[in-house]
């Protein structure tokens, strides 16, 4: 109970310290997306999804289980591709472009958008190789000092270096949950994206390990625009600056965090964070 | 809510008392299906035992064959033939070989019989009544040749004695390994009376002695000399064959699996093609020897009984089987893995090779290796492609005629010599059997191996923790 308590009471602090919300809008629109839509065979997932992603800053997306939030993420770096059946429209533009046009290619774009999954997944293959896979296959690294260097700095950046250090040459899969995921934070920014996508990145965490991927995220987006589905409205409130409700395919509501979990317009939403439906 | 279950105390004790009573039923029909299960298991070893135990007591006698140990003299008196050409000064390639193949045809002609009688007589006691037809049954028709084939590599033989060891035949192998039964009667023995009584002598006097049988590893099938007759041409007939097919069923193979499992897209066509590949794996084997004969030797005129087209026809049957596995080993693949490396901006054929084909590599290998294994077990098929021909030779090429290690075993177990057969039969399957227990140990010990190198480091074994 003590525990649970310290953290209602962090998530005040949290949220009462996160940048001036008027500071989050006025930062440039980094993705650009209109009525996108999304049908999975004859059943539609999305119906017309609109809204303006700020650069370098944490936009969370909040809503039931089934609500569309993962389904419009993964539509971003265009992961729904790989889904037999998924048909994707509107629009989404990444810095004015189409992402769906047919240049830039899907691989280039999943080099400028990242993506962190909702389970750990690091490849079966060492620590080392794990972060050097996306440079070593976009060609970013001139030569092995180069490559050991960014392995480093990713490492660094995901706070997991100093707990890997002796051992860069063990299998990934030998971590700890918290440990995996931070590992697959550092391979998703070794090949510096602009956009870094993290779909439920903590829910199979436990606390601790979920209390050091906040930190980090809070700290990455200096560097990075960032975009997280949660089932956490705690974690939402904690660690992003702009909240998107999504219910039934809908995107119901959307802006600054402290609005949003303070004082929403739309009563779905207020009944959705009052814990009235989800 | 209506009250399905009714709580309280005593609803408490009536529900553990429906539980009892239904417990007892509930633990025999456990007991029950464990027993059906260890009599099945019982019964398929019982059957497994009772093959293994009537193959090795038939063939292990095979493996030791009763040899002779005679001393030749190569009388110049038998051996009337010029002396071998010597190379004169200033005589040409072409002469010089062509003086030798004539003495060697001289040579060839002797009567060489002569000398194995003689030799055999040398080793019987003084005046032992028995006639030269008699006699020269003792010894396997092949001694001749050996015996000559000596003298045409050594031609200073003439007129020295040497220690030459001969099989015996396969009718007095049979003989002193009690495979006939010495009751009978004269009109019903193989061997003369005279013969069977020097047998018995030979073998008091050490002449006949018994020893582990070389020649069924280095020699080839051989109908005139049953005791001479070997696996070497039918092994190598496999060896070429398996070559075959694993350089074309398992590229063909995967790769087809490959395209189909990660790149073809789901379409009326590839989802005929995956039910035709399953129906062609349930094809009879004869049916693809039929496709073989006439597309391979009567279409495309490859040579007849080579174990090329044997080794087409059988990647035919094993492609099948290595897509279908191949497939399955894909399948198996967690997506998380495959959303990892596009999420990295793999493409597809990076994602498939650096993160899909590692991971997969231990199973597609095994049922790669348990693939050829069947395909070296078949038989039928290599019939309709003439590989059940008689040859007595060691294939030195693909395109040579041959026949493989399952024929062998299918033309011997109809050899009409029964009583010398039988045994050699199960010798060549004891053979076989050792060929595919070796190929599944091979799988057994990669794939343990592999999976262990993919799974875990070396150091770190035990410290995986999931999150």
């Amino acid at each position: 109970m003590d525990m649970l308590a310290g953290k209602v009471k962090m998530t005040h602090q949290t949220v009462n310290s996160t940048m001036n919300p008027t500071d989050a809008l006025e930062r440039p629109i980094r993705l650009h997306a209109k009525d996108v839509t999304v049908h999975y065979g004859a059943k539609q997932a999305l119906h017309g999804i609109s809204i303006d992603i700020p650069d370098r800053a944490v936009t969370s997306f909040i809503g039931p289980s089934g609500c569309g939030k993962s389904t419009f993420l993964r539509c971003i770096n265009r992961m729904n591709d790989t889904i037999e059946g998924a048909k994707v429209g509107g629009l989404i533009e990444l810095d004015g472009e189409n992402i769906y046009d047919p240049s830039p290619d899907v691989v280039e774009l999943r080099a400028r958008i990242g993506m962190v999954f909702q389970k750990p997944n690091p490849f079966p293959k060492s620590i080392y190789e794990n972060v050097a896979y996306g440079p070593k296959i976009h060609g970013l690294a001139r030569s092995k000092t180069d490559l050991d260097e960014i392995v480093v700095s990713s490492l660094r950046k995901a706070g997991l270096f100093e707990e890997v250090k002796d051992r860069l040459n063990e299998p990934g899969t030998g971590l700890s949950g918290g440990q995996q995921q931070r590992l697959c934070i550092a391979r998703a920014i070794a090949v510096s994206p602009e956009v870094i996508l993290m779909d439920e990145p903590c829910s199979a965490l436990d606390p601790i390990a979920t209390a050091i991927i906040e930190e980090l995220i809070d700290e990455l987006r200096e560097n990075y625009t960032i975009v997280i589905v949660t089932h956490s409205m705690q974690q939402a409130a904690r660690v992003s600056q702009r909240t998107a409700f999504f219910h039934l395919g809908n995107l119901i509501e959307e802006g600054v965090t402290e609005d949003i979990f303070t004082n929403p317009i739309n009563k779905q939403t207020r009944d959705y964070i009052m814990g009235r439906i989800g | 809510m209506t009250d399905i279950i009714p709580t309280g105390h005593r609803a408490t004790l009536e529900r553990a008392k429906l539980i009892r009573a239904g417990l007892g039923r509930r633990h025999l029909q456990e007991r029950l299906f464990k027993g059906f299960g260890m009599a099945a298991i019982a019964l398929a070893l019982g059957f497994v035992a009772l093959l293994f135990a009537d193959v090795l007591t038939k063939g292990l006698p095979a493996f030791t064959q009763s040899n002779l140990r005679l001393s030749v003299t190569y009388d110049p008196e038998v051996i009337g033939v010029d002396p071998a050409p010597v190379r004169a000064a200033g005589q040409s390639d072409a002469d010089f070989r062509a003086a030798n193949l004539k003495w060697q045809r001289d040579v060839a002609l002797l009567n060489w019989n002569k000398v194995v009688e003689a030799s055999l007589r040398a080793a019987a006691p003084a005046d032992y009544e028995i006639d030269s037809r008699q006699i020269l049954t003792i010894a396997e028709t092949n001694a001749r040749h050996q015996i000559r084939d000596l003298f045409v590599a050594d031609p200073s033989l003439l007129g020295k004695t040497v220690t030459v060891d001969v099989l015996a035949s396969a009718n007095a192998d049979n003989w002193i390994k009690g495979n006939i039964d010495r009751e009978l009667g004269d009109a019903q023995q193989q061997l003369s009376p005279a013969a069977r009584g020097l047998i018995d002598q030979f073998k008091a006097n050490g002449t006949i002695s018994s020893g582990f049988s070389r020649s069924i590893f280095t020699n080839v099938d051989s109908r005139a000399a049953p005791a001479a007759a070997g696996l070497a041409g039918a092994f190598m007939g496999s060896f070429y064959m398996m070559l075959v097919v694993i350089i074309l069923a398992v590229p063909i193979g995967v790769a087809s699996a490959i395209y189909l499992e990660e790149f073809a897209p789901k379409s009326r066509l590839t989802d005929l093609i995956e039910v035709n590949i399953n129906n062609l794996a349930a094809v009879p084997s004869i049916v693809f020897g039929l496709l073989g004969a006439a597309v391979f030797i009567n279409y495309l005129h490859l040579p007849l009984s080579a174990p090329l087209v044997g080794g087409l026809v059988l990647t035919l049957m094993t492609l099948p089987t290595i897509i279908i596995a191949t497939r399955g080993a894909l399948q198996g693949v967690s997506p998380a893995l495959r959303q990892a490396a596009l999420g990295m901006g793999a493409s597809r054929t990076q994602m498939v090779f650096h993160h899909v084909l590692p991971v997969t590599f231990p199973s597609i290998l095994t049922a790669t290796i348990i693939g050829v294994a069947q395909a070296l077990g078949e038989t039928a098929p290599l019939l309709l492609i003439g590989m059940n021909a008689f040859v007595a030779s060691v294939p030195a090429t693909p395109l040579d005629q041959a026949t493989a290690l399952p024929v062998q075993i299918y033309l011997w177990q109809a050899n009409e010599n029964r009583n010398f057969f039988e045994a050699r039969t199960s010798a060549a399957i004891l053979v076989l059997l050792g060929f595919m227990i070796l190929l599944n140990a091979i799988a057994i010990f990669l794939r343990t191996r592999l999976e262990k190198r993919i799974r875990e480091g070396p150091r770190n074994g035990h410290a995986r923790r999931q999150g």
